[in-house]
C-alpha cells in the first residue's frame, strides 16, 4: 500500500522537472537569505558587544550561516538532479546519493527552526547593561553609552535612578577645592562624586519643557516641578529592556521569513521524491515515455518503519558478530543463525514488495 | 547620404532585435528606479517640511515621479515592438505608428535631460527655504502649548541630534531667542526678572542651549548653561572648547544632506537618460532595417539601417520646409476661404 500515489504522464513528468528546477533555484535564494540573516545578526551582536554578557551567543548566528550555506549546497544539487532527471542515461548516477540528500535536507529545516528559537532565549539572558562602567576618564565608554541612550530612547539599566549610584562625572572636571564637591565625596564610603542628576542623553525630546538634568529629586530647585509625577522629562525605559525589545522585534520580524524558507525546503524535498520515483518507474517500463506512478513511500508508513528497524538491526548485528567471532569460536553458531535470519528477512521483504 | 549607415542580414537583424529588447527591460527597471527616487525625495521633503516653513517646492519630486511612470510605459511598449519585430506579420501592425513613437521618445529624452539639470539647480531655492524655515522654527521652539506648533520642539531636538548640528549658523543663535517657555519660568525670582528687564522685547534670554546641541563625543559632561562664563565651570574656556556642543549650523547640515541627495539623483537620472538615448537609437535601427529590405517578400534578404535617412543638415532643412509648408497651407486655405466668401 503505497503512500500518496500519483500517476504521471510523460508531459507531467517534464512539467514536474521544470517546476522543481525553478523551485530549487528559489530555495537556493532562500538559503542565501538565511546566510545573510546570520551575517546581519552577527554584525548586530558585534556592534553592541559592550552590552553583551558573554560571547556564547555568537554560536547561534554561526549556526545560521552554516545552515544557509548547507541549504545553498543541497538545493543546488537538487537543480542538477532535475536537469538530469529527464535524460535516462544521466539519472542513475544520482540514485545512491538521493537518500542521503533527503535525510540531510529534512534535518536542515528542523535545525533552522531550532536555531531561531534558541537565539531568542540567548538574547534575553545575555544582555547586561553597564555594571562597572563608573570608571572615570573612559571617554569612549561615555560616547558609546550616550549614543546608545539617544538611539534606543532609554536611560540607565532599569530606570534613570541607576545613574544616581554611579559617578558619571570624570575627576578631571571636578574642583576638589569647592565645598560642594568635598561634601559629596565624603557622603559615601567609596569617596565617589554621586549626584541626583543624569547625563544629557537621558533627555526626552518629547518633553514640552527644556530638559531638567540636575537636582532631579529636589522639587524646589525647579519652577513648577514635581519629580514624582514628572513622566516626560527623561526617557522612562531602561536600556536593558530597550535592547531586549529591539532584538526580540528583530527576531520576530524574521519569523515569517524563516517559516517560508522551511516550507519551500520541504516542498522541494517532497517534489524531488515524486520526481525520483516517477522517473525510476518510467525507466523500468518497456516504453520510457509511458505513464508511470510516483509516490512518497513505497510501502505504508508503519511497514517502512519496520523495514528500517530490521535493516538497522542487521547492520548492528553484523557489527557485533564480526569482532566476537574471531575471539570466541563457541559462538560460531551465531554467525550462521544471523546469516539465516538475514536471508529469511531479505526473502520476506522481496516477497512483500 | 544617411547618417551612420550599417548593413544588416537576417542574423544581424535578429541579434539587434534581441539586444534592444534586453536593453528595454533594463530601461523599464531604470524607469522604476527614477519613480522610486522621486518618491523617496518627496517623503524626505515632507518629513522636514516644518523646518522649511511648509512652503518647500514639491515640483522636482513630482516631476521625477511623472517621468518615471512615463519611462516605464514607453520602455515596455518599445520592448513589445522589438519582440514583435522578428515576426513580419506582427511587426506590420506596429509599423505605421513607429515614426511618431520615435519622435515622442526623442522629446522625452530631452525632457529627462532637463530634469537631470534641474536636480542640480534646485539646490539654490532650497537654501533660501531652509534658512527661513529654521529661523522661524527656532522661534517656535518654546511654544509647546500652541496648537499647530506643539511638535516644533521635538522636531528641532530630533533634527539637531540626527544631523549633529546646533542653531542656524552656530550655537550662538540660541542666545538670541527665548527657548524656555514662560510656563516654566518663576517670575517672582530675581534672576528671571533681571533677564527679562535686560532687553527691549521682554524676553528671557540666556547664554545656554537646549540639550540636543550636546556632543556625545565630548569627554566631559555637557555644559549647556552659562556657556560664556568661564568661572561658572571648572577648567572651562569657552573660546577653546570645541567638543562640548556641535559646531556646525543646522542650515549647513541640512543643505549638505539634501544637496547630496539631489546630486545623486541628478547623476542617476543622467545615466538613465543615456540608456534611453541608447534604446531609442536601437529602435530606430530596428525600424529602418526592417523597412529597407532589398526583396520585401523575402525575410532573409539584406537591408540597411541608419539613424537619420539624410544628413543632419538635410533633415533639419526638411523639417523647416515641412513647418513652413504647414504654415503656408493654413494661410492659403484662409485666403481661399476669404476669396470664396467675398466672391
Amino acid at each position: 500500500m503505497v503512500l500518496l500515489e500519483m500517476k504521471f504522464t510523460q508531459q507531467r513528468r517534464v512539467h514536474l522537472a521544470q517546476g522543481l528546477w525553478l523551485l530549487s533555484w528559489l530555495a537556493v535564494m532562500c538559503g542565501t537569505f538565511v546566510f545573510c540573516l546570520g551575517v546581519y545578526i552577527k554584525t548586530e551582536l558585534l556592534r553592541r558587544a559592550e552590552v553583551m554578557d558573554n560571547t556564547e551567543i555568537h554560536v547561534v548566528p554561526n549556526i545560521l550561516m552554516l545552515v544557509g550555506l548547507a541549504s545553498i549546497g543541497t538545493n543546488w544539487v537538487a537543480t542538477r538532479v532535475c536537469q538530469d532527471s529527464l535524460d535516462p542515461s544521466r539519472f542513475p548516477r544520482w540514485k545512491a546519493f538521493l537518500l542521503a540528500w533527503f535525510v540531510g535536507a529534512t534535518m536542515l529545516s528542523f535545525l533552522l527552526f531550532a536555531v531561531v528559537e534558541s537565539l531568542k532565549v540567548g538574547l534575553r539572558n545575555g544582555i547586561r547593561f553597564y555594571k562597572d562602567t563608573d570608571v572615570p576618564g573612559r571617554c569612549f565608554q561615555k560616547e558609546t553609552i550616550d549614543r546608545l541612550q539617544m538611539e534606543f530612547q532609554c536611560c540607565g539599566n532599569s530606570n534613570f535612578k541607576d545613574w544616581f549610584e554611579v559617578q558619571w562625572v570624570s575627576n578631571r572636571y571636578l574642583d576638589f577645592t569647592s565645598k560642594d564637591v568635598k561634601d559629596r565625596i565624603r557622603s559615601n564610603v567609596d569617596g565617589r562624586y554621586l549626584l541626583d542628576g543624569v547625563p544629557f542623553s537621558c533627555c526626552n525630546p518629547r518633553s514640552p519643557r527644556p530638559c531638567l538634568q540636575n537636582q532631579l529629586t529636589d522639587n524646589s530647585a525647579h519652577h513648577s516641578y514635581d519629580y514624582q509625577s514628572e513622566e516626560l522629562n527623561l526617557h522612562s525605559r531602561g536600556c536593558r529592556q530597550a535592547l531586549i525589545d529591539y532584538y526580540m522585534g528583530l527576531m520576530n520580524s524574521t519569523g515569517p521569513g524563516v517559516l517560508s524558507v522551511i516550507l519551500i525546503q520541504m516542498s522541494v524535498v517532497l517534489s524531488l521524491r515524486y520526481l525520483q520515483t516517477a522517473v525510476e518507474s518510467a525507466m523500468a517500463l518497456e516504453d520510457p515515455e509511458e505513464d508511470s506512478e510516483g509516490y512518497i513511500l513505497e510501502k505504508g508508513l508503519k511497514e517502512t518503519f519496520e523495514d528500517l528497524k530490521v535493516k538497522a538491526l542487521i547492520l548492528l548485528k553484523f557489527g557485533q558478530v564480526n569482532p566476537s567471532a574471531t575471539q570466541e569460536p563457541s559462538e560460531a553458531e551465531d554467525p550462521e543463525k544471523a546469516a539465516d535470519n538475514t536471508t529469511e528477512k531479505a526473502a520476506s521483504t522481496t516477497a512483500s514488495s | 547620404m544617411a547618417l551612420m549607415l550599417v548593413k544588416f542580414d537576417l542574423k544581424k537583424r535578429v541579434k539587434l532585435a534581441q539586444t534592444v529588447w534586453f536593453m528595454y527591460w533594463f530601461a523599464v527597471m531604470a524607469g522604476v528606479l527614477v519613480f522610486s527616487m522621486g518618491l523617496f525625495f518627496k517623503i524626505e521633503l515632507r518629513k522636514r517640511s516644518e523646518l522649511m516653513d511648509n512652503n518647500e517646492s514639491h515640483f522636482l519630486p513630482n516631476l521625477l515621479i511623472f517621468m518615471g511612470l512615463i519611462a516605464c510605459g514607453i520602455n515596455a511598449f518599445g520592448g513589445k515592438v522589438c519582440y514583435d519585430s522578428l515576426d513580419p506579420s506582427k511587426f506590420a501592425k506596429w509599423k505605421p505608428m513607429l515614426k511618431n513613437f520615435l519622435v515622442f521618445c526623442v522629446v522625452f529624452n530631452a525632457l529627462l535631460f532637463v530634469t537631470a539639470l534641474l536636480c542640480f539647480v534646485m539646490r539654490i531655492p532650497l537654501q533660501f527655504t531652509l534658512a527661513e524655515g529654521l529661523r522661524s522654527g527656532m522661534k517656535f521652539y518654546k511654544d509647546t502649548d500652541t496648537p499647530g506648533r506643539c511638535y516644533m520642539k521635538r522636531t528641532l531636538d530630533q533634527m539637531q541630534m540626527e544631523f549633529r548640528c546646533c542653531g542656524n549658523d552656530n550655537y550662538r543663535d540660541w542666545f538670541e531667542i527665548q527657548w524656555v517657555s514662560n510656563r516654566y519660568l518663576d517670575f517672582s525670582a530675581k534672576e528671571v526678572k533681571d533677564r527679562i528687564g535686560s532687553n527691549v522685547d521682554g524676553q528671557y534670554l540666556m547664554d545656554g542651549v537646549p540639550f540636543s546641541c550636546c556632543n556625545p563625543s565630548s569627554p566631559r559632561p555637557c555644559i549647556q548653561f552659562q556657556m560664556t562664563n568661564n568661572t561658572a565651570h571648572y577648567s572651562y574656556d569657552h573660546y577653546t572648547e570645541e567638543l562640548n556642543v556641535w559646531n556646525r549650523g543646522c542650515r549647513e547640515a541640512l543643505l549638505s544632506y539634501y544637496g547630496g541627495l539631489m546630486n545623486t539623483i541628478g547623476a542617476l537620472v543622467l545615466l538613465v537618460t543615456m540608456l534611453e538615448i541608447g534604446v531609442t537609437i536601437g529602435l530606430q535601427y530596428v525600424d529602418s532595417s526592417l523597412s529597407t529590405l532589398v526583396n520585401p517578400d523575402d525575410p532573409e534578404s539584406e537591408s540597411e539601417g541608419w539613424i537619420l535617412e539624410k544628413t543632419v543638415k538635410e533633415t533639419f532643412t526638411d523639417i523647416m520646409d515641412k513647418m513652413k509648408a504647414m504654415g503656408k497651407g493654413s494661410k492659403v486655405e484662409e485666403g481661399e476661404a476669404a476669396v470664396a466668401t467675398v466672391s
